[in-house]
């Protein structure tokens, strides 16, 4: 195959960014869209070129760490991750676009790199249980009803790339936030923290600079591991609760 | 609490769905009472003036039509400033655009901005025109409201802004209603067809009993 690339090529975080032009050729149908770029990176690095940055590290589409906004949609046209599409899913001669992650919680760093640790702040703030760690405890000692089982694995699938915060109009954070909210909401080891754990969620979720929940359904849509939309109204809910709890202590 | 509220984002999406839904409850009790008119001035003015003894001897006259103005203003003004500020926060958190444009999520929903802006401009036309008369063209008589109604429909413009605003409104109640639910979390996988159908039925109904006015002065089915 041969593309064309245009790529979001911007030296660091102060710097003036710009689309950038290549051309790529004997790219197989059968690489992952991640090998293709490792190609055009060879090729730059062989002319002395700076190569292109971008994020990247299981390449099995369980670290969340790829985030590329191809052709406009955050992970490209399947509904997985970057790293785990396909060139067969581009036509020989195609032009792609490809851009970071956009969001001004999500400052760019270099290229195609941004700065995530915004989610890794949203999850200090509650996003744990407060539990004795050690050995895994006995199975059977805290039951947990099956649907609550496959609510709360529905939701920690979640694996905090981001694609939900750049494909929202408003680059808000409120999937990611609710698929870790209702993933420990569920269990009866998040019980204690059951309250805190929202309220203080959504808190640093605001004070990250992310946008509101407009309902437009983009997240959902984006998101490779399928969290609904409907997990948003189960986050509001508890939200909800939490506050009016609050209020009558 | 109000605090908590009002400084979350999830908060203020609540204002503004509580608010939405009270001024949604008024426009179905609205667009009823316009029907009136097809039944005649006599029918129609006796509403209207109904609407002034609602709740007498415990009201005095015009008592509950007040209270039904003060709880509508506030909360159009608590939707209007929750959504100020809300969109203010969005359009801050994505301030560069990506290169590649796609058309995103619905009509509906992306036009919840600009369709608001118009119901709002139309509410303060809307109120000059039938309510104070400031702007009514032709003479507006107090008391007489079928004829000033007639007056209104019966100029180009009138009809113009009317239509529009209630298409608008239609669109917003599509997105507004559903979104509502979700914001309150009553939404769910099992709810989420009826939830999408009372959306659509209220938004046409709204729209179809609103629009019905206009267009029977320009059939001349009233005059």
């Amino acid at each position: 195959m041969k593309l064309t690339l245009r790529v979001w090529r911007q030296k660091n975080a102060d710097a003036e960014g710009a689309m950038s032009t290549y051309q790529v050729d004997r790219i197989s149908s059968d690489m992952s869209f991640l090998e293709m770029l490792d190609t055009l990176n060879e090729e730059l690095i062989l002319n002395g070129e700076d190569p292109v940055a971008f994020d990247h590290d299981c390449r099995e589409g369980i670290c969340g760490a790829c985030s590329l906004v191809i052709n406009g949609d955050a992970h490209g046209p399947e509904r997985t991750t970057t790293c785990q599409l396909h060139m067969r899913s581009f036509e020989d001669g195609d032009t792609i676009d490809i851009e970071p992650w956009r969001a001004s919680a999500f400052p760019v760093i270099k290229d195609l790199v941004v700065d995530r640790s915004a989610f890794d702040r949203i999850i200090q703030a509650g996003g744990y249980v407060t539990a004795p760690t050690g050995a895994a405890p006995e199975a059977h000692a805290t039951p947990v009803p099956k649907p609550d089982a496959d609510f709360a694995f529905e939701h920690a699938e979640c694996i905090g790339c981001g694609a939900c915060v750049a494909a929202c109009p408003n680059g808000a954070a409120m999937l990611f936030t609710s698929a870790k909210v209702n993933h420990l909401n569920v269990l009866p080891q998040g019980a204690p923290e059951r309250e805190t754990r929202v309220l203080d969620m959504v808190g640093q979720m605001d004070a990250e600079g992310f946008g509101g929940c407009t309902l437009a359904g983009e997240c959902a849509t984006a998101c490779p591991k399928g969290i609904p939309l409907v997990s948003i109204t189960g986050m509001n809910k508890e939200w909800l609760r939490a506050t009016r709890k609050a209020g009558k202590r | 609490m109000a605090r908590t509220v009002w400084d979350s984002s999830v908060g203020k999406k609540t204002v503004m769905a509580v608010s939405g839904l009270i001024m949604l409850l008024y426009l179905v009790v609205h667009m009823i009472g316009n029907l009136k008119i097809f039944f005649g001035a006599g029918e129609f003015n006796h509403y209207a003036h109904w609407l002034r003894t609602v709740g007498e001897p415990f009201m005095h006259y015009e008592w509950t039509l007040w209270l039904v103005r003060i709880v509508l203003v506030l909360a159009v003004v608590a939707h209007a400033t929750s959504a100020y500020q809300l969109s203010r926060r969005d359009i801050k958190a994505r301030p560069d655009k990506y290169v590649h444009k796609k058309p995103r999520a619905s009509y509906a929903t992306r036009t919840m901005r600009w369709g608001g802006i118009i119901l709002a401009l139309f509410i303060v036309w809307h109120i000059l025109d039938l309510t104070t008369g400031t702007v009514h063209s032709g003479g507006f008589q107090e008391g007489h409201p079928y004829q000033n109604v007639v007056d209104t429909f019966s100029t180009w413009y009138g009809n113009v802004i009317y239509v529009v605003a209630m298409l608008a409104l239609g669109l917003h109640v599509r997105h507004g209603f559903w979104s509502a639910a979700q914001t309150l979390g009553v939404g769910s996988r099992a709810r989420d067809r009826a939830l999408k159908t009372v959306a659509n039925v209220l938004a046409l109904l709204l729209t179809a009993g609103f629009i019905a006015v206009p267009v029977g002065v320009m059939t001349g089915v009233v005059s």
